[in-house]
């Protein structure tokens, strides 16, 4: 075996040419760094650190990028053409009215599915990989270990949840459009930025409880099965909330999902809600997304404090 | 000059359990400093005060100059830390593992290239570069978290039982990397259960038992301040021991009673055998070695409580 040592200090690196060995024999001479470099180095750390850990994370989202792009079209075309193609010829009924009159079932169903896909891949992103950073992967306390705080590391991960909703949002916007589901093309490109509310609200909730559990029990597949299907199914996602049993709809008005659908449908074919409605949906998605950006990172901060 | 560590009175209380329980150091620039205890002593609670990562309940710390718990993210931007535990990123390459370490300390990309190059030969896993972390052995894993601490070229290494689970050839590589770097002039805190590594590596040692220290000194010195110099070791089979001690009393400096075995601590071992020969005792096996550390550390942190 080679032995190319010297150059691991600084000094031999850039020095290049210079003989292996020749830090050798330097008895204790490396300079230490003063206070004030290592406060800048530090704080050029604190700006940038939440990015520095979305770059990580980031790379290794790249090895599955290939699944993400494929189950991100296919999962959209197949309920496109199941659901909205398929289950749409048994509906005799409109299913929804928008400004314009009636809407046919499809075009309705699109913007709630396109909700439900980011909504979907924020909890993927936000449940198991937070656990495997604190207890498989690990990568969390590696991360502890330099100048980033936990608080970073979790904005890190917020960072990389959303470069996959915006994704999710983005291919199924594609497909919609494929279809030809989407009437009103100048404002209907919002009904992504109504999904990614939506998937922050409930997702970074979920991040902040899932860094707050010590082993997985099952409680994450409870949280699936529990809260996110029965969201699904209660957010007037297949028919409007209205045709709901009044005792569940309380299910719908408290679902992130249910107002990011809605707004979804207002950009793609528009709405008969108030404006005042449209504005509390959208305060309600930020406020919410903003609760649980705070949990999730004060989990992490809490969970790092040894 | 100035320490690069100074604690003071430094505790660490968890709940009602006491890990660290006032302890007073200071590391000079360019030392080589272990901390040695057995499981449990507060070792790596002081490592983790050091490293700011862990905030500590009472006590003076410095480190680089600077107090952890208020500049945090200063003080770890001048230490490498290789931890107990293996926090390498298995779902990365053994190269971009280096790669995306050196971005935390806010290097650029460019640096981070450069860094990981030179880092990959220093710690022979060039052939490896691409290979997953999972794919490789524990000593090159090893190897490539101290390699990984070395990213930000830091002037502070902590290593908490770097060989801890090796087997001897990887722990004389990493061993022979470790002393190329103390040549280079970092500063190395360790803590480590094994005595032979606190011999190969330390200038100076602290023996802690139970958040407290119990010696401080050289190797060398701490052998001849706490045991013999030469010690020799009688097995007359496990139930014989402690009659067998009996009759010894008054060989050699002292004499102690293990499990498996009597071993006397005397400065002329071949001397303890003619006396043990002339007392009509038949040893199974016999043995005179020098002292070790290792003699140092059980007769500080006594025997019965090691497990």
């Amino acid at each position: 075996m080679t032995a190319p040592s010297g150059g691991v200090t600084g000094g031999g690196v850039t020095s290049g040419g210079a003989p292996d060995d020749g830090a050798v024999g330097r008895t204790g001479a490396r300079a230490m760094p003063t206070v004030s470099e290592l406060r800048a180095q530090g704080a050029r750390v604190e700006r940038w650190g939440s990015w520095y850990a979305a770059e990580h994370m980031l790379l290794t989202l790249r090895a599955w990028i290939v699944s993400v792009v494929i189950a991100g079209l296919g999962s959209p075309i197949l309920y496109l053409l199941a659901m909205g193609l398929g289950l749409a010829t048994l509906i005799d009924s409109d299913a929804a009215t928008g400004p314009d009159g009636p809407v046919p079932y499809v075009q309705f169903l699109a913007p709630a599915l396109l909700a439900t896909a980011v909504v979907q891949a924020a909890f993927e992103e936000c449940s198991f990989p937070i656990m495997g950073g604190f207890k498989w992967r690990l990568h969390f306390w590696a991360l502890h270990a330099t100048p980033v705080n936990p608080r970073q590391i979790a904005t890190g991960a917020v960072i990389t949840a959303s470069a996959r909703m915006v994704m999710n949002a983005v291919l199924f916007y594609v497909v919609m459009l494929a279809f030809g589901v989407v009437p009103d093309l100048a404002t209907g490109w919002l009904s992504m930025g109504a999904g990614l509310l939506g998937g922050w609200a409930f997702g970074l909730l979920v991040m902040a409880y899932t860094a707050s559990l010590r082993d997985d029990a099952g409680q994450l597949t409870v949280l699936m099965r529990c809260v996110f299907t029965p969201m699904f199914l209660f957010s007037g996602t297949f028919y409007p909330l209205s045709a709901t049993p009044v005792w569940l709809q309380p299910i719908g008005w408290v679902s992130p999902l249910w107002h990011a659908s809605e707004l979804g449908r207002a950009a793609t074919y528009g709405t008969s809600d108030p404006w005042w409605l449209v504005v509390l949906r959208v305060v309600y998605l930020v406020a919410l997304s903003g609760l649980g950006l705070w949990l999730a990172r004060r989990s992490f901060a809490r969970r790092m404090a040894l | 000059m100035d320490a690069v560590i100074r604690a003071r009175r430094l505790v660490k209380r968890y709940g009602d359990f006491t890990a660290v329980d006032g302890i007073d150091f200071d590391v000079a620039p360019g030392e080589s400093f272990g901390l040695l205890g057995p499981n449990g002593a507060g070792k790596s609670s002081t490592m983790r005060m050091i490293g700011g990562v862990s905030r500590r309940t009472s006590g003076e710390l410095q480190v680089l100059g600077l107090d952890p718990d208020v500049d945090g993210p200063a003080v770890r931007a001048g230490l490498g830390v290789v931890p107990q535990d293996d926090t390498l990123d298995s779902e990365l390459t053994v190269r971009d593992n280096l790669r995306v370490y050196g971005r935390y300390f806010g290097l650029s990309r460019a640096r981070c290239r450069e860094r990981a190059e030179s880092l990959l030969a220093f710690a022979h896993l060039q052939e490896r570069a691409d290979a997953k972390v999972e794919e490789i052995s524990g000593g090159m894993r090893r190897r490539l978290t101290i390699a990984r601490a070395l990213i930000s070229d830091p002037h502070v290494l902590l290593l908490d039982e770097p060989t801890t689970g090796l087997d001897p050839q990887a722990r004389n590589l990493l061993w022979d990397r470790l002393f190329r770097l103390k040549e280079q002039g970092t500063t190395l805190i360790l803590t480590t259960h094994y005595m032979d590594e606190a011999e190969q590596l330390c200038d100076r040692i602290v023996v802690v038992d139970q958040g407290r220290i119990m010696a401080e000194g050289s190797p060398s010195q701490l052998i001849r301040e706490h045991v013999s110099r030469e010690v020799v070791e009688l097995r007359f089979g496990r139930d014989h021991n402690v009659e067998v001690a009996r009759a010894l009393d008054g060989v050699g400096s002292r004499v102690e009673v293990l499990v498996d075995r009597v071993v006397v601590y005397t400065e002329d071992g071949e001397g303890v055998l003619e006396q043990v020969a002339r007392l009509g005792l038949r040893p199974i096996t016999s043995l005179v070695r020098r002292s070790s550390l290792e003699d140092v550390f059980l007769h500080l942190t006594g025997r019965s409580l090691i497990e």
